[in-house]
């Protein structure tokens, strides 16, 4: 029997050091605490890797098919005999996956921040956050019940809040942070809500028992009707709100881009590989519960995300900060997510579209992280965000060129970057479900080509530009995970998923299909000969284009104006109309209320504080009178 | 009992003395003479404690020593009291009770 009890330290590595740093982190030196909290993440990082090795090929399969495994369980909270909440360790593909990517792309960030990072002040504090946040997001993928899932959720949603101010003393910063963290929280109202729904109609909290295709849980609630749609349906639209703030789904995507204001690598590992996808991994995790009991609230899952990547897509190639152009592309790419899951079925071939969303989470969570460290690296050297302040950057900084160059073609889709093998399962699994998003994506492939190689050579070529100081080649601990990364975005594509993760267990034969391999590599070619030609010289070609789209191009650049309507709702609705009422009242009548009562007690108090006169004698007079008066009632009703 | 003066005459003469005492104390402004009519009120519950005790229980002498613990008390008071007079004076270079009102609200 394998025992799989110490993937428990994967998870509470990270918190130990989140200890330690944060409580201990200014008795070392800077560089000390950098080392410790890397050190500990390498640790997670191999047990991950063991544990991947071990699920995938030691453990004996059942029927051919993955199995599911607790791999440490303690009951917490024990409310009844059957109402308990647990935290544990649970293995299947998707976590196991998971905990590769995330403790990989971690490590990285670690490792990159010890020169990033070096001289800021707050340090250890950094990499405390860091660590706060990989235990938060290691023990959201292994949860073993939705409650467990929800409690690091929430935690992610904590730390993310506060590495995004990690500069506190920048207004903008703080702005973001608050930003992030009121629109996530606001989403998981309707998570809390789509668990409490699905306890109360499965009784249960467990993933094994709730997402378990014959179980009972699945034939529960499908006759129970609520303006139209089961209750089934209705629980899980609202976790798929959850699952949508946290990944920035159209409508609540508006924290992201700001949530840049956060440190480069904080980008790199939050809002772009791990947190991000959590809502697309709370999709896969309840998947058989979508796909039989609720193939409405899927539809949802793959119109939000398949509007939610062009959207992004869109005004990605308007923005001139590099990170809110990777962010935008972020939005894209987990739309393509999304949209994978939403065309899926389960089982088999059917269950394309699951395995292919996995797969894509997985080659993303490389190129993009590396994007982001290169950015990083970009913004180290020249000590701007913005890409019209760059140009030519090809000759300083030779390492940093060539692996955004890798990413960027891996995250445009031209084989054999892992991009390609990804997105066009993706492709292939729209194209047999639904037509309409299948071109959506279509369209969407060449807009990311068109983008990633816009600030590809904006930075990279285009015009020469004179700096303060010559730019400099990052570190070598800032290189080596970005060399690193680019070889995890040459060759994760080559990995066998459909022998690995798919929505059943059991593995399945695929192909790369030609007639739709080929039309996808040819878009995205289009869009970076396209962009070639706008932005490998300088020209005026990209002002002709904005100035020829007019109203539309300058919709894009201000993001179709949601900033400006969000604000519009809570500040001249919400607020004129129902917080300010509610203002008046706590102002007038409970404060009212308490502001009389101590009114009163100071104008009685004020009136009867004569007495003491600080007059000896008065005091004497009355006590004098006091005594005599009682010594006569005495007499009085003793000789009655 | 005295050789026959009456419980009665000692018993007047001791409120007389209460009485007069209690009334420099509350109409005399100098903090000495206010000590001096509060040993006036102690003294008349002294005679009292005397008169009683012969009366009462001619062979025990409880009440003397309890006057014996008056006097006693009373001298410890008012070395007390003057003191505190004497860093009134210091303060206020004055001793009237009217003036002593720095602890008033």
């Amino acid at each position: 029997m394998i025992t799989f009890s110490y993937t428990v330290f994967i998870v509470l590595i990270p918190f130990i050091l989140f200890l330690l740093l944060g409580f201990f982190g200014n008795k070392f030196k800077p560089v000390v605490s950098g080392i410790i909290g890397t050190t500990g993440l390498f640790t997670s990082f191999l047990l991950s890797c063991y544990t991947a090795w071990q699920y995938f090929f030691v453990v004996p399969k059942v029927g051919g098919a993955f199995v599911k495994l607790i791999g440490y369980n303690i009951t917490w909270l024990r409310f009844t005999e059957n109402l308990h909440v647990d935290l544990g360790v649970l293995l299947d593909p998707i976590s196991v996956m998971m905990l590769i990517v995330i403790t990989t792309v971690s490590f990285m960030v670690h490792l990159y921040s010890i020169g990033y990072m070096k001289g800021e002040k707050g340090f250890e504090r950094f990499f405390a956050f860091l660590s706060l946040f990989s235990f938060a997001m290691l023990g959201l993928v292994i949860a073993t019940n939705i409650f467990q899932m929800y409690i690091f959720w929430e935690l992610v949603g904590v730390s993310s809040y506060l590495l995004i101010g990690f500069y506190y003393e920048k207004d903008t910063a703080v702005a973001a942070s608050k930003k992030a963290f009121i629109v996530t929280r606001f989403a998981d109202l309707g998570f809390l809500i789509g668990i409490l729904i699905l306890s109360v109609t499965t009784k249960t909290f467990d993933f094994i028992t709730l997402t378990d295709p014959k179980g009972p849980a699945l034939m529960q609630g499908g006759s129970i009707l609520f303006m139209g749609l089961s209750t089934m349906t209705w629980s899980m639209i609202f976790v798929f709100m959850g699952g949508a703030g946290k990944s920035a789904m159209f409508p609540l995507h508006i924290w992201l881009p700001d949530a840049m204001e956060g440190p480069t690598p904080v980008s790199a590992l939050i809002h772009a590989a791990t947190m991000v996808v959590a809502g697309v991994f709370l999709v896969a995790r309840m998947f058989p519960i979508y796909v039989i009991s609720a193939p409405a609230a899927l539809e949802v899952v793959a119109y939000v995300g398949g509007f939610t990547s062009l959207f992004a897509a869109v005004i990605a190639c308007t923005q001139f900060d590099i990170k809110r152009v990777l962010a935008y592309s972020t939005m894209s790419q987990i739309g393509y997510m999304m949209l994978a899951l939403g065309v899926s079925g389960y089982g088999g071939h059917e269950g394309l579209g699951y395995m292919a969303s996995m797969f894509h989470l997985f080659t993303h969570a490389f190129f993009k992280a590396l994007l982001f460290l290169g950015a990083g690296a970009i913004i180290h050297a020249v000590h701007s965000n913005y890409m019209n302040e760059m140009g030519g950057l090809r000759k300083y900084l030779p390492i940093t060129h060539a692996t955004f160059l890798i990413a960027c073609l891996a995250i445009a889709g031209i084989p054999p970057f892992a991009g390609f093998f990804s997105k066009d399962e993706i492709l292939a699994a729209a194209f047999e479900h639904n037509k309409i998003l299948w071109a959506v994506e279509y369209a969407v492939a060449g807009l990311t080509a068109f983008y990633m190689f816009r600030l590809y050579f904006s930075v990279f070529w285009g015009k020469e530009v004179h700096y303060h100081h010559t730019p400099h080649e990052a570190p070598l601990v800032m290189t080596i995970p970005l060399m690193l990364l680019a070889a995890g975005s040459i060759f994760a594509g080559f990995i066998p998923f459909q022998n690995l993760v798919t929505s059943d267990g059991l593995p399945f034969v695929k192909e790369i299909e030609l007639s739709i391999a080929i039309p996808s590599v040819f878009i995205a070619l289009l869009g970076i000969v396209i962009a070639t030609i706008f932005y490998r010289k300088e020209t005026t070609l990209p002002e002709k284009l904005a100035k020829g789209l007019g109203g539309f191009y300058r919709a894009a650049f201000h993001k179709f104006y949601f900033d400006e309507l969000y604000l519009f709702i809570t500040k001249k609705i919400i607020f004129n109309h129902i917080s300010t009422p509610i203002a008046w009242f706590d102002r007038h009548i409970v404060d009212g209320g308490m502001n009389g009562v101590s009114f009163v007690t100071n104008q009685v108090s004020d009136k009867i504080k004569r007495f003491q006169s600080g007059q000896l004698q008065q005091y004497a007079w009355v006590f004098v009178s006091g005594a005599i008066a009682l010594a006569l009632a005495f007499i009085y009703y003793w000789t009655l | 009992m005295f050789e026959g003066i009456p419980l009665t005459w000692f018993l007047i003469l001791a409120t007389v003395m209460f009485f007069i005492g209690i009334y420099g104390f509350l109409v005399r402004k100098n903090l000495i003479t206010i000590l001096m009519s509060l040993e006036l009120v102690l003294n008349s519950v002294n005679i009292n404690f005397v008169a009683f005790n012969k009366l009462l229980y001619p062979q025990h002498l409880e009440g003397m020593f309890f006057t014996m613990f008056v006097v006693a008390v009373a001298a410890a008071e008012a070395s007390v009291a003057i003191a505190i007079i004497i860093n009134i004076y210091r303060r206020l270079t004055n001793i009237d009770v009217e003036r002593v009102d720095e602890m008033k609200y």
